[in-house]
């Protein structure tokens, strides 16, 4: 099977991503955007692992990393949406503009 | 013959994870939005285990499907958004849209283009052992493992300080 099925994959998972990301005003729709990118990088690195064979395990390694560091920024940033929220009584994106120049 | 059987599997999950991906982005209700998401990332565990990577999949079903989506159904009801169907999208949408097809199409045709031809095999590979996974990270990659950890440990703990109630002085 071509790899470059796996690749458009991706590639397509990654700009729904963005797009979910331009377009959405709640801050937690955001958040579930951002996991969509982190996907399609995590199915790039698969498919170039099973691409490579048994030299490929760095990318199955680097999967199981991205997928911690997702873990801890979906807490920390769900975190920071609800003290947002019990601040200003929103979690509108549009609205936080206190620290935009 | 199997790899005839292997595309209709990996188109079948294609559309499923594209259908549920762009639900994800366009669902006016934010609980639907989050299931959607589940849909997605299932299928994505699915591609895993078609590219011989159960380990990573299995880890990818505890870790996002058990943890992480478990996660963002509990901000989405912490924020009191309102769960029936409400308008989430701001008026960018027609410059995300195009922004995002631009980027689909230059991604996808400088892949295609860059891997043009480069096969992967099912058929001679035995997928990747668990083994070699645990023997990778504990030697060549024990210290970003490490730093992992560490990072880890200072998102559970700066969750906590961030999203904890200030009680002011205790009086004693």
């Amino acid at each position: 099977m071509p790899v470059a099925y796996f690749l458009v994959l991706s590639a397509l998972l990654f700009s729904i991503g963005v797009y979910g990301v331009l377009a959405r005003q709640h801050a937690v729709l955001v958040l579930l955007s951002v996991e969509l990118m982190l996907n399609a990088a995590n199915i790039n690195l698969v498919a170039f692992s099973a691409m490579l064979g048994e030299a490929g395990v760095p990318g199955q390694v680097f999967a199981l990393f991205v997928i911690a560091v997702a873990a801890a920024e979906v807490g920390v940033g769900l975190a920071i949406v609800i003290l947002i929220y019990r601040n200003r009584r929103s979690v509108d994106i549009d609205e936080m503009s206190l620290m935009k120049w | 013959m199997a790899d005839t059987y292997l595309q209709i599997i990996f188109w079948a999950f294609f559309v499923l994870m594209a259908i549920a991906g762009v639900r994800v982005v366009t669902s006016r209700n934010v609980i639907h939005a989050a299931l959607y998401l589940v849909a997605t990332l299932l299928g994505a565990a699915s591609m895993y285990v078609l590219l011989y990577a159960e380990f990573v999949a299995w880890v990818q079903v505890l870790v996002y499907v058990g943890a992480v989506v478990v996660l963002m159904l509990f901000g989405l009801m912490l924020t009191r958004a309102p769960i029936g169907s409400a308008n989430f999208d701001n008026n960018q949408r027609l410059v995300a849209a195009v922004c995002a097809g631009l980027l689909f199409a230059v991604t996808s045709f400088i892949l295609v283009r860059a891997f043009d031809g480069q096969e992967i095999d099912f058929t001679s590979t035995e997928g990747t052992k668990v083994q070699s996974i645990g023997e990778a990270i504990f030697s060549i990659y024990v210290l970003p493992f490490e730093i992992v950890s560490v990072l880890l440990l200072a998102a559970l703990v700066g969750a906590v300080v961030i999203s904890r109630r200030d009680e002011g002085p205790v009086e004693d």
